[in-house]
């Protein structure tokens, strides 16, 4: 595969969020502003492409039955340099994400990605793969983030934005189900544009 | 007939390749609303019944005007006014709005989606459209009427695929949307029952008092505090006999529906086991303020989002009666919980459904293994 629709494929066409449908949860959990959501999506990219990249450069001397529980040393570590990292340097945003920097871990885009890719892909591919995969991820996260404290909150990044001109807040946006619905809705966007994507 | 002749004069501009052929499906639904359509079906099954949508409809219309009536003769009685036209008039006046912003923010939407897919225009929202007004709070800001209604069209409906697709009742969908999304304009002290008076529903005090304000009489009536439609009771009764009269609701899920909400009301009446200040009341005040009888009546029977088996609304109808006196025992954040009740079985019924039909299978099974 070219490398450019190597990187190009996973931020759009072939969206590991909307079109393969993974990484909801933590899609839901952590969009209710676009902070914590910009730098969780960063986090994600960051454990994709490495983990991607570490595998691929392990993929020829590892022996196949015990290829899940290298994946898994390689992810964990790479997921508690990121959370070091965040509480080190930006302790109030680490403090948001609480939990889901953790679950990283159990991310179905990152172990995803290094199953169905770097095992069988040279390094650099890989690499470029999983850091896609991870923007593509990142796009949606705050794609939804933006709607959500845009007419939740009045506010984006913390400024306001709407509050000035009379608006009222929708509560219903900072629950969770209007992540879903907002996921929803771009799903449908998306799906409308890419015909070869829908369902007979 | 000058009428019929002007319609048949401008239709072959709306037919297929006509000049405004795009426009087709407007054009039927207003020459169906206006005239029975002379077509028949081409192919497939042919039910010969002059029981369709568009009367099933209108006679739930027709239902409800009853309650609409009374709760807007409750709107001028709140406001101080006592004699009975003046104070129709004035809560005509006040309610009339947002009947016409339901109406033409939900029609508008059906329209265009019915235009964009090639669909005839169902009449499903006739009868949504007039929820959305009796179950929100009397002077609701319009734009919340529209947004609600726009949000309960479009994401409750139309993503489904339309009229007889949707999984949760439209108009309680608006109407949870506006709870959960503008709480504070919703429910509390703020919420206004009549211009420029403000004040908790009669629910919501009972909820927080534990204590009836008002003579059992008025509450049946209907001149206590609280939106249009759950105010009286004795109206939304009337309601319920033209429904079950014309067969066009089921009588298992209304009846069930009373049952499984008085058996926890006396439930919680005489064992006690939260301790909020509507516990311990008599039971049959959950059924004579809020939402609950409107909601037992008119929209736990939506023939769509109910279960189907005659098993599974029996079930179903229980359920919904329980869950809201449940909810509005335990949770005091939640005064109404017959919105909430009804939602939740929404999305239960197919599964009840599937059980009492698998059940039925395996019954069915049985028997015949034993005549072998």
């Amino acid at each position: 595969m070219k490398l450019s629709k190597n990187f190009t494929n996973p931020l759009a066409a072939n969206n590991p969020v909307i079109v393969q449908i993974l990484g909801i949860c933590s899609a839901l959990a952590v969009t209710v502003k676009l902070e914590p959501a910009l730098v969780m999506g960063l986090s994600v990219t960051f454990v994709c492409a490495f983990s991607n990249l570490i595998m691929s450069l392990l993929r020829n001397g590892l022996p196949s039955r015990i290829r899940i529980i290298v994946q898994l040393v390689v992810i964990a570590t790479l997921v508690i340099v990121v959370d070091q990292v965040l509480r080190a340097y930006m302790y109030d945003v680490s403090k948001q994400l609480s939990v889901y920097v953790g679950l990283i871990i159990t991310n179905c885009i990152v172990m995803g990605r290094v199953e169905a890719f770097a095992l069988g892909n040279k390094p650099w591919d890989s690499f470029v793969d999983g850091l896609a995969n991870g923007l593509g991820y990142a796009f949606i996260l705050v794609l939804v983030a933006f709607f959500r404290e845009l007419f939740g909150s009045g506010t984006l990044f913390g400024f306001d934005v709407l509050a000035r001109f009379g608006y009222t807040n929708n509560a219903l946006m900072l629950f969770p189900p209007m992540a879903l619905i907002i996921i929803g809705c771009i799903i449908w966007v998306h799906r409308s544009i890419n015909k070869d994507l829908q369902e007979k | 007939m000058g009428l019929r002749k002007f319609v048949d004069k401008i239709k072959p501009t709306f037919s297929e390749g006509g000049k405004l052929g795009f426009l087709h499906s407007t054009f039927e639904g207003f020459e169906t609303f206006l005239y029975v359509p002379n077509t028949t079906t081409k192919r497939g099954a042919h039910v010969r019944d002059c029981n369709d949508i568009k009367r099933v409809m209108i006679v739930v219309v027709l239902a409800l005007i009853p309650t609409m009536l009374v709760g807007m003769y409750n709107v001028g009685y709140q406001h101080g006014i006592t004699a009975i036209l003046p104070a129709f008039w004035y809560g005509f006046v006040e309610t009339l709005p947002t009947i016409i912003v339901s109406y033409v923010t939900g029609l508008a939407i059906e329209f265009a989606f019915a235009q964009k897919r090639k669909h005839e225009i169902n009449e499903g929202f006739l009868v949504t459209g007039l929820l959305i007004p009796l179950v929100m709070p009397v002077t609701v800001p319009l734009w919340i009427v529209a947004l609600s209604t726009a949000f309960a069209v479009i994401i409750g409906k139309e993503v489904f695929g339309g009229t007889g697709m949707n999984v949760f009742n439209p108009a309680l969908l608006a109407r949870a949307f506006a709870f959960f999304a503008y709480t504070p304009q919703m429910s509390g002290e703020a919420v206004w029952y009549a211009d420029g008076k403000t004040g908790a529903t009669a629910l919501e005090q009972l909820a927080s008092t534990g204590e009836m304000q008002w003579s059992v009489m008025d509450a049946f009536i209907g001149l206590i505090p609280g939106s249009l439609g759950e105010t009286s009771t004795a109206a939304i009764l009337l309601g319920a006999v033209i429904l079950l009269f014309t067969g066009v609701a089921s009588w298992r899920i209304m009846l069930s529906v009373f049952l499984g909400g008085l058996a926890f009301g006396y439930l919680f009446e005489f064992v006690g086991v939260a301790d909020t200040a509507i516990d311990g009341i008599p039971a049959y005040y959950h059924l004579l303020v809020g939402g609950f009888a409107f909601g037992a009546v008119f929209m736990a029977t939506d023939p769509v989002t109910s279960a189907q088996t005659n098993t599974g609304k029996w079930i179903y109808g229980f359920m919904v009666g329980a869950l809201a006196v449940l909810i509005r025992v335990i949770n005091p954040a939640y005064p109404e919980g017959m919105m909430l009740s009804i939602l939740f079985m929404n999305a239960l019924a197919p599964l009840i459904d599937y059980f009492v039909v698998e059940r039925n299978i395996a019954r069915r099974k049985k028997l015949i293994k034993n005549v072998k």
